[in-house]
């Protein structure tokens, strides 16, 4: 009875610190989930009755993303990344050593109610891999024996910081920070790395008319970083004129392509440029309300980056007047995610950030039409908003002279997998993937997955491609697959990923996928003729064609491009078609039930002369 | 060069999907100037006299008899068609897919509301195939090149398709002849 009233208690507590608003539904959850550790269907209906929605509503929003439960989880959760690349670097070693030493499975929780274990899709730590997330706080190259040691320690404090006895360069050390992580900035460029005096974009920016910022930005000829490559200049302009009296400037740093690192970077060593970037483009578009959309993987950046928030309106470089400017206001909100690589699809962040679940919506309208609330809205990647930073301190043409002809600036590459030296390296458009190879010490590659799952595997072939959005286009996400790697069992890896993140709204992409990944590693286990091929070609297409998001239209890649640039691992895995029954069916396991049942052996397929078939059995008789 | 032959068989199935055939009516007899029937229950011919073209598979897998006939045609037809929602997906008789094998054995011969069995007994005859545990579509069981789906597929489905294929033509089904709602 005095728990109900507990949990009643701070139930209401949390709604009413967040004004009973349905659209901070997920800050709301959050909060509960963290201190009952689920949210229990009682809560579930004290948040309804607190913000005036359907239970349905609330439990459809717990139920979506993997970092809410209605089961009650441990005090701590553990989640270890199970993606390719912690696997190739001995994940699922230490998992085992995990679930033995604290005596459950993966998806269980300890008798005492103090640990949860569970695998967790890329937590962007692929460069120091395998890693994962104990709590909030980041675990990195954790061998088997730190994984032991690392449950007798919860188990004797219970407090995953204290884990963290070494920090990381740079920020990773700062006193908000305090992760073991390490940047691995390999090689710094001109335009994200480099060094800027806080305000000085912003200041070159107001001295201009909001016009002529989107000019600027169009003359350095930005295109979005975040994977689709849409000139950001274009989406301002849209953003800028759309029919609306608010509107909005969100960045997108979800973050969720496994490979990919770089906003992690960005967010620990350069978040002034950032939020200058966003500053000058909520100038450029009108926007008074910024929103950071944070994957919840990189929660342990959040107090940092509030602190650099504070900073700025301490400067006045956001608040009211920024940098003197009448009539110029702009600040910025962080929202948390929960745990779902889908809500990087812009419309889906934009339901996420609103407190439903992160379901794609239709197009049209686009973000810049109706986004956020119903309001023109700009989703930009954190690196673009960073390059729009570097555009109005340093000069559209400065900028338009990087790179290559049809792509202008540099680009972060997030590194990992089979190479010398994993992490960041900021190079310029027209860099060929065989010079990054060189430098990243990978010259025995035999595939390399670029811009990662929802990218393509591509092979020696193609590595004087130059990266460019006309050519090898990419988030940045660059997984090297040394010749000891069997590619497909890493695409059915990918292929695992794309069923777990489905938004499962569209059947093409919700039952396609596991169609292809069975096809796939029917292929694998020797049992497929060439007529599975061509179903995969096809398969993959229709996926490809008929899904409703971005996430079911690049799905099948993993194996369409390995099905492209690897056909030969596949033939080489064929056998001749069936002229008989199929090697997948089991004849005798089909008939065990009925053997049982009428006491005899079956008449066509006796067990002992196992698939003897009826013309030899009559032989016999 | 003789005529092409072309097989049928119903597996677990009602007879439905022949009868669709049948609805072809007098192109039945156009149908035999392209081809000979083998083994069928339309002319009662009930073993393989040799190599066929077509096999025409009604029904899914249900007991090891159709799995036993399933075989055979594999073995002697170069070119298998799921023909009905049975065959392609299992159909009706998959209904008892989800329940266990002798519970579906004691409603049908001794709870059923309906079954009148003084003996209480289970027909067990070694002559009676046994049960599989579940009803297989039949491309899970033998490779199977085309599938023609509906339930049963219409007459008009399975003319054009047969014709499409022994003349060595693309198929080209009107919407309405694949459309099933
Ligand atoms: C499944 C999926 C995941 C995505 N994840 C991200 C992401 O993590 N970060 C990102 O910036 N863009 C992501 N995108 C692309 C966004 O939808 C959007 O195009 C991008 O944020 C626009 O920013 P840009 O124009 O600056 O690139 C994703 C798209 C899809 C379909
Ligand atoms: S394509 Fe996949 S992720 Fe996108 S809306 Fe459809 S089901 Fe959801
Ligand atoms: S598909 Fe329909 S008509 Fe054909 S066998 Fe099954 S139930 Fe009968
Ligand atoms: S952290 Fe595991 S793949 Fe990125």
């Amino acid at each position: 009875m005095s728990q109900d009233h507990e949990l009643e208690r701070s139930v209401r507590a949390i709604c009413q610190a967040h004004d009973r608003d349905a659209g901070r539904l997920l800050d709301i959850v959050r909060q509960v989930q963290v201190r009952e550790g689920q949210v229990s269907g009682a809560a579930l209906d004290l948040i309804a009755e607190e913000l005036g929605q359907q239970r349905v509503e609330v439990e459809g929003v717990v139920s979506f993303y993997a970092f809410f439960s209605e089961e009650p989880q441990g005090r701590i959760v553990i989640r270890l990344c199970g993606d390719v690349i912690d696997r190739m670097q001995g994940a699922e070693r230490v998992g085992k050593v995990l679930e033995d030493e604290l005596g459950i499975r993966f998806g269980e929780t300890t008798e005492d109610g103090l640990i949860s274990l569970e695998w967790t899709a890329c937590i962007g730590m692929s460069d120091q891999a395998p890693a994962a997330l104990v709590g909030n706080v980041i675990v990195t190259q954790l061998a088997t024996d730190a994984a032991r040691d690392l449950v007798r320690e919860l188990r004797k404090h219970g407090d995953p910081q204290r884990l963290v006895r070494t920090f990381g360069d740079g920020n990773n050390a700062h006193e908000r920070v305090r992760a073991m992580v390490v940047n691995n900035i390999r090689q710094a460029g001109p335009v994200i790395l480099a060094e800027m005096e806080k305000g000085s974009a912003i200041r070159k920016s107001v001295a201009l008319s909001p016009a002529e910022v989107v000019r600027a930005v169009k003359t350095a000829r930005l295109r979005g970083r975040g994977g689709a490559g849409f000139p950001t200049g274009m989406k301002w302009q849209f953003t800028r004129t759309a029919e609306g009296d608010t509107r909005y400037i969100i960045c997108n740093a979800d973050e969720g392509e496994p490979g990919t690192f770089k906003d992690r970077v960005i967010l620990t060593e350069r978040p002034h440029l950032l939020f200058e970037g966003m500053t000058i483009a909520g100038y450029a578009i009108g926007a008074e309300k910024g929103i950071l959309y944070l994957r919840a993987e990189y929660a342990y950046l959040r107090s940092m980056l509030e602190e650099v928030l504070d900073t700025r309106r301490e400067k006045g470089l956001l608040g009211a007047h920024i940098c003197g400017k009448e009539g110029f206001a702009f600040d910025i909100r962080i929202q948390l995610g929960a745990g779902a690589y889908i809500c990087g699809e812009e419309t889906a962040l934009i339901s996420s950030a609103e407190g439903l679940r992160g379901d794609p919506k239709n197009r049209p309208p686009f973000p810049a039409q109706k986004g956020y609330k119903g309001c023109p809205s700009s989703v930009n990647n954190v690196e673009t908003l960073c390059c729009v930073a570097r555009i109005m301190d340093n000069g559209a043409g400065w900028f338009a002279q990087l790179g290559s002809e049809c792509s202008s600036g540099t680009k972060l590459f997030s590194v990992s997998g089979d190479c010398r030296s994993p992490g960041i390296y900021e190079l310029p458009f027209g860099t060929t993937l065989g010079e990054l190879l060189e430098l990243v010490g990978a010259g025995d590659a035999v595939g390399v997955q670029v811009g990662g799952p929802s990218g393509k595997m591509v092979g020696p072939a193609d590595f004087d491609r130059e990266f460019c959005f006309d050519d090898l286009a990419t988030g940045g996400s660059i997984m090297v697959f040394g010749p000891e790697r069997d590619l497909l069992e890493v695409a059915s890896g990918f292929m695992d990923f794309f069923i777990d993140e489905s938004c499962g709204y569209c059947t093409p992409c919700r039952v396609g996928n596991v169609l292809l990944k069975e096809r796939l590693d029917k292929v694998r286990a020797g049992l497929a003729d060439a007529s599975d091929l061509d179903y995969l070609e096809r398969l993959g297409e229709t996926v490809r064609t008929a899904s409703r998001c971005g996430l079911g239209q690049t799905s099948p890649n993993p194996i369409l491009s390995t099905l492209e640039n690897f056909r030969p691992l596949y033939e080489a895995r064929l056998k001749s078609p069936d002229e008989s029954l199929l090697a997948t069916f089991d004849i005798q396991g089909a008939l065990e039930e009925s053997r049982g049942i009428t006491g005899r052996d079956s008449l066509h397929f006796r067990r002992e002369d196992g698939r003897q078939n009826s013309q030899e059995k009559g032989a016999t008789a | 060069m003789g005529k092409a032959k072309i097989a049928t068989t119903s597996l677990a199935g009602c007879f439905g999907c022949h009868m669709s055939l049948l609805d072809i009516d007098e192109r039945i007899l156009e149908l035999i100037e392209l081809v000979d029937f083998d083994k069928s229950p339309i002319d009662d011919i009930k073993t393989f006299s040799g190599r066929c073209l077509v096999g025409l598979v009604e029904g899914g897998c249900c007991n090891e008899e159709n799995v036993e006939v399933l075989k055979s045609f594999r073995e002697h037809c170069e070119i298998l068609i799921s023909f009905g929602d049975c065959a392609i997906m299992g159909g009706i008789p998959a209904m008892r897919n989800t329940i266990p094998l002798q519970e579906c054995l004691d409603e049908a011969y001794i709870n059923g509301p309906t079954v009148y069995n003084p003996s209480g007994e289970v027909p067990n005859d070694p002559e009676i195939p046994l049960l599989l545990n579940r009803v297989y579509p039949a491309h899970e069981v033998v490779r199977i090149d085309y599938h023609l789906p509906g339930c049963p597929p219409p007459a008009d489905t399975i003319w054009e398709a047969l014709v499409a294929l022994l003349s060595n033509k693309p198929l080209d089904l009107p919407y309405e002849l694949i459309k099933y709602d």
